[in-house]
C-alpha cells in the first residue's frame, strides 16, 4: 500500500461574505488534519473565516477538449445580457 | 535563482517547421499569453523542465529554512524571535505551494523529496552558505529574499497556471521577508560601532552569493532559450541580476555601509550600475556539493524526514482505522 498522505483541495471563505474559493491543495491523512493544516497554511494573515476540504480524488472536472462544445454556444446568445435591449430614457431606471 | 541551471532536453529553440501541429498550437497559446493548465496537452519536455524547475524551487524554500531556523532560539528579542518564526513558517508554506504545483504535472511530492535526499535534485546555491551571526539573518531577509522577490515577481507571468498562481501567493508574503530583514540590519548599521561592523561584514560575505542566485551569465546559460520561448522563464539571468543590483545599491548606501564591490559604479550611458561578476568557479563548486554547508544541509533534511516517519505512519494508520470503522458501521 502506498504510504503517501492523500491530496486535499482547500476552499476558503474570505472575510466579506463571499463564496468559498479554491486556494490550493495540501496532503493530510484525513479530513480533520487537512482542516488543521489548511488553517496553518492558508489563513495565516486573516484570509478566511471558514474552510472546506475535499479529497482531490472526489472532484470531477470537464475535459479541456470539451471546452468548445460546452462553452462556445453561450457566446452567440447576446440577448441574455441586459445591454442587448435598448430601452428609451423616458422609461426611467430599469 | 531559487531554480538555477535547469536543463532542457535541447539547447536553442525548436524551429516552427520542426514542430508538430499540436506543438504549434501549444506555442501559439503561450505566445497569446494563455495559461497552460494541468490537463491541457503539453510537450513532454515542457512538462519535464517545469517539474525540474518547480521542484528545485520548492526544495530551495524548504532547505532555506535551515540557515534561519538556526537563529530562532537566539534572536535578540522576543519580538524578533516571533518575526523570524513567522518568516520561516512562511517558507514552509512556499515549499508546499510549489510542491503542489509540481504535483499537478504528475510528480508526487514524496518522489521529489526522495530525489532531493538522494542528491539527484538540487536547491539554490545560496543556502549552502552559513549564517554566522544575527547580522546575517538581517542580511538574508534583505538580500536573499530581495533577490528571490525579483525572480518571483517576474515568474508571476510564467505560462504554467499553477506555477504562476503559486508565485502570486508567494510574492504577497515575500515583501514582509525583505522588509523585516532590512529593518533588522538598519538597527545594526545605525547601532554601536561593533554592530555596524557586523552589518558590514554580513553584506560583504553575502553579496556575491546573492548575485549567484540568478544563475550563470546569459552567455553560459545554454538551456535558457527554450525555457524563455515557453515562458517557463520570463527574464534572463543577467536581466534579473542587474535589476537586483540597481535596486540594492541605494539601500546599502542608505545604511551608510561600504559597497561590497569596488567596481560598483553608476553607468550613465547604460542607466544601470556596473558591478563585478561573482566568482563563477566558486558557484559551480557549490552547485557540485562543495560549498561550506552542503553536507550539513542535506544531513539535516534527511534527518528531519527520517525522524518524522513514525508521525506520518502513525497518523495514516489512525486515519485508515477510523475509515474502516466508519465503513463497518454503515
Ligand atoms: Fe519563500
Ligand atoms: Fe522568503
Amino acid at each position: 500500500m502506498k504510504n503517501e498522505w492523500p491530496l486535499w483541495e482547500i476552499f476558503i471563505r474570505g472575510q466579506h461574505g463571499m463564496s468559498h474559493r479554491h486556494v490550493g491543495s495540501l496532503h493530510a491523512p484525513d479530513a480533520e488534519m487537512a482542516i488543521k493544516n489548511a488553517r496553518d497554511v492558508y489563513t495565516r494573515r486573516n484570509e478566511g473565516v471558514s474552510i472546506w476540504v475535499v479529497e482531490a480524488r472526489h472532484i470531477s472536472a470537464t475535459a479541456p477538449g470539451d471546452k468548445g462544445p460546452l462553452f462556445e454556444p453561450s457566446e452567440s446568445k447576446v440577448y441574455r445580457h441586459p445591454t442587448f435591449f435598448d430601452i428609451p430614457e423616458e422609461v426611467g431606471a430599469m | 535563482m531559487y531554480a538555477q541551471m535547469i536543463k532542457t532536453a535541447r539547447t536553442g529553440v525548436k524551429p516552427r517547421e520542426e514542430m508538430s501541429e499540436q506543438e504549434r498550437a501549444f506555442q501559439d497559446k503561450i505566445d497569446a499569453g494563455i495559461k497552460i493548465e494541468p490537463r491541457d496537452w503539453m510537450p513532454d519536455d515542457y512538462r519535464a523542465t517545469l517539474i525540474r524547475q518547480i521542484g528545485q524551487h520548492a526544495h530551495s524554500e524548504v532547505v532555506g529554512q535551515l540557515p534561519e531556523g538556526n537563529w530562532i532560539t537566539r534572536a535578540p528579542t522576543l519580538e524578533r524571535k516571533a518575526i523570524l518564526l513567522a518568516k520561516v513558517q512562511d517558507e514552509a508554506g512556499h515549499g508546499l505551494y510549489l510542491y503542489s504545483a509540481a504535483e499537478t504535472l504528475g510528480e508526487s511530492r514524496d518522489e521529489l523529496i526522495r530525489l532531493l535526499h538522494e542528491g539527484r535534485m538540487k536547491y539554490s546555491s545560496i543556502f549552502n552558505y552559513p549564517t554566522l551571526n544575527w547580522a546575517d539573518i538581517g542580511a538574508v531577509g534583505w538580500l536573499v529574499d530581495g533577490a528571490a522577490i525579483i525572480n518571483q515577481v517576474a515568474l508571476q507571468r510564467t505560462s504554467y497556471g499553477p506555477y504562476s498562481r503559486a508565485m502570486i501567493r508567494i510574492c504577497k508574503e515575500e515583501s514582509f521577508h525583505a522588509r523585516q530583514g532590512y529593518h533588522a540590519i538598519m538597527k545594526m548599521a545605525f547601532g554601536t560601532p561593533e554592530q555596524k561592523k557586523m552589518a558590514q561584514d554580513a553584506v560583504n560575505r553575502l553579496w556575491f552569493p546573492a548575485l549567484m542566485m540568478f544563475g550563470p551569465s546569459d552567455k553560459d546559460s545554454v538551456h535558457s532559450e527554450q525555457s524563455m520561448a515557453w515562458k517557463i522563464k520570463v527574464k534572463t539571468n543577467d536581466e534579473l541580476r542587474q535589476q537586483f543590483v540597481d535596486q540594492t545599491v541605494p539601500q546599502i548606501e542608505y545604511l551608510g555601509l561600504d559597497l561590497p564591490d569596488p567596481n560598483i559604479k553608476w553607468n550613465e550611458e547604460r542607466g544601470h550600475y556596473d558591478f563585478s561578476d561573482p566568482d563563477w568557479s566558486e558557484f559551480f563548486d557549490v552547485i557540485k556539493g562543495n560549498g561550506p554547508c552542503n553536507v550539513d544541509r542535506m544531513n539535516a533534511r534527511r534527518k528531519a524526514w527520517d525522524d518524522g516517519q513514525w508521525v506520518r505512519d502513525g497518523l495514516l494508520a489512525h486515519a485508515r482505522k477510523k475509515a474502516a470503522a466508519k465503513v463497518a458501521a454503515e
